[in-house]
């Protein structure tokens, strides 16, 4: 099979399936066929270079590929939707951050750091979503559920992995600032 | 503590608004008062106490890690009582944190025993590294809402069409295939140990949530896929007693489609 067919073969499938493609999946496609991932890899690369410059781009994730709509036509399309998609309030963006920023970690954790209550509302829409998920059960008392992301958190916010999330700010270093600390403020 | 600096701390206190960072000022930022019947909307502004109390830092511009306790924890309270007497009902998390001001102030008027200098703490000491962490997750989220996102930033690309993947069938295995598995792996570690420069902290429970992860998807994982050379034997140590620790829980599943073929991990069944 040559490299042309091999590169339709993988271009169709990444349409005709509604959900990322593995390369497990993409060698599955051909069978009996002898097409290695070497083959498999050129292909994609060679797609990549062809969706250079047009509308839709295909996307490396943590498990696989997508081709996707470019961002940058994304303001012309909504022009045609019905739909516009609902923006994420902040208390569910806060608590999305720290679970992928903070993983495995407890709703009781995800109060300490907000100083609120988490809203069973917000923890059933990312669940829902998929986005975050239950990884295991803490050893204490309770058993308090883990969460952690998804890779279709991933997929969603168009990651590859963990890895590429923005940088968390660091902590200024309390210790080291202390001594500087003022102890008899006034009073009024 | 050198003059200028006491009065500084002076001049701050008794006329809050008269010196902010060496800059005086002579009115009170008019973003500190609001009027009562804009104050519904904006309390639902915020996400709980500490995102009020880092809003009244940083209108300020002061340093989290230096914070007037006195007018802070004066301006908080005005702002609570402002609330109660609207009849807003307030999270009683409000009330907590209202408390715990009142509790670090009462324990900075007090004089401190000059034997305990060094174990006593500053009493602003754990507020300040709740704000800070509060304040790190808050830029987090910020991020977060800027990374390109599906549907609304981008449509991923499909004809309709309504076709399912399909899984290859496996068998159930031996504990034992795993532990000769396992030698394979830290034979392979092994060669790697030349590399090995910067020490990393590895955690048997964190990398019991990466391997929950990684088999979450219902997807099956080959045993030595699990693991990552680069990271040496004690990386695979790890890995490996996180796996083992996740069977005796009778979380994951062993597989095996073959007698002495390549052991397969996957979520048990509920």
């Amino acid at each position: 099979m040559d490299d042309q067919q091999i590169k339709h073969i993988i271009e169709a499938a990444l349409m005709a399936f509604d959900e990322p493609l593995a390369v497990q999946h993409l060698k599955q496609l051909f069978g009996e066929q002898p097409v290695s991932g070497a083959d498999i890899n050129r292909a994609l690369e060679q797609l990549q270079k062809d969706y250079v410059g047009r509308g839709i781009e295909l996307q490396q994730l943590s498990k696989g590929y997508r081709l996707q709509t470019r961002p940058s036509v994304q303001e012309w399309l909504d022009n045609l939707r019905q739909n516009k998609p609902r923006k994420l309030s902040r208390a569910l963006l806060e608590t999305l951050a720290l679970v992928a920023y903070r993983q495995p970690i407890t709703r009781g954790e995800i109060e300490d750091v907000r100083g609120v209550a988490v809203s069973s509302k917000i923890i059933h829409y990312l669940m829902d979503k998929e986005w975050i998920e239950e990884v295991g059960y803490r050893d204490a008392p309770g058993k308090p559920a883990l969460l952690g992301t998804t890779d279709e958190f991933l997929n969603y916010f168009n990651l590859q992995s963990l890895q590429d999330l923005p940088a968390l700010a660091e902590i200024k270093d309390f210790e080291s600032f202390e001594q500087s600390l003022d102890f008899n403020e006034q009073t009024e | 503590m050198s003059e200028s600096e006491l009065n500084r701390q002076a001049t701050q206190s008794e006329m809050p608004f008269a010196l902010v960072e060496g800059q005086p000022f002579t009115e009170m930022p008019t973003d500190l008062y609001i009027p009562p019947d804009a104050l519904e909307v904006i309390l639902e502004a915020f996400e709980g106490p500490l995102d009020l109390l880092l809003y009244l830092i940083k209108r300020q511009n002061l340093d989290i890690l230096n914070i007037p306790i006195f007018s802070i924890t004066r301006q908080y309270v005005e702002y609570i009582e402002l609330m109660h007497q609207l009849n807003f009902e307030l999270a009683a998390e409000y009330l907590v944190m209202a408390a715990m001001l009142a509790e670090i102030k009462s324990r900075m008027l007090l004089p401190r025993p000059v034997m305990d200098e060094d174990e006593e703490a500053d009493p602003r000491a754990e507020l300040i590294r709740r704000l800070q962490e509060y304040e790190r997750f808050k830029q987090a989220a910020e991020d977060l809402d800027t990374l390109p996102r599906q549907t609304r930033d981008f449509l991923p690309v499909l004809i309709h069409s309504e076709t399912g993947i399909a899984q290859e069938q496996i068998e159930t295995v031996d504990i034992r295939e795993l532990v000769l598995a396992f030698q394979a792996v830290m034979a392979r570690a092994e060669l790697k140990t030349s590399h090995a420069v910067s020490r990393e902290v590895l955690s048997v429970k964190d990398r019991m949530a990466s391997v929950m992860r990684r088999l979450q998807s219902g997807q099956t994982t080959r045993f030595d896929e699990l693991f990552t050379p680069e990271e040496g034997k004690q990386g695979a140590l790890v890995s490996f007693l996180a796996i083992l620790e996740l069977l005796k829980a009778h979380v994951l599943e062993l597989v095996q489609n073959q007698a002495f073929g390549p052991i397969y991990l996957n979520l048990a069944a509920e």
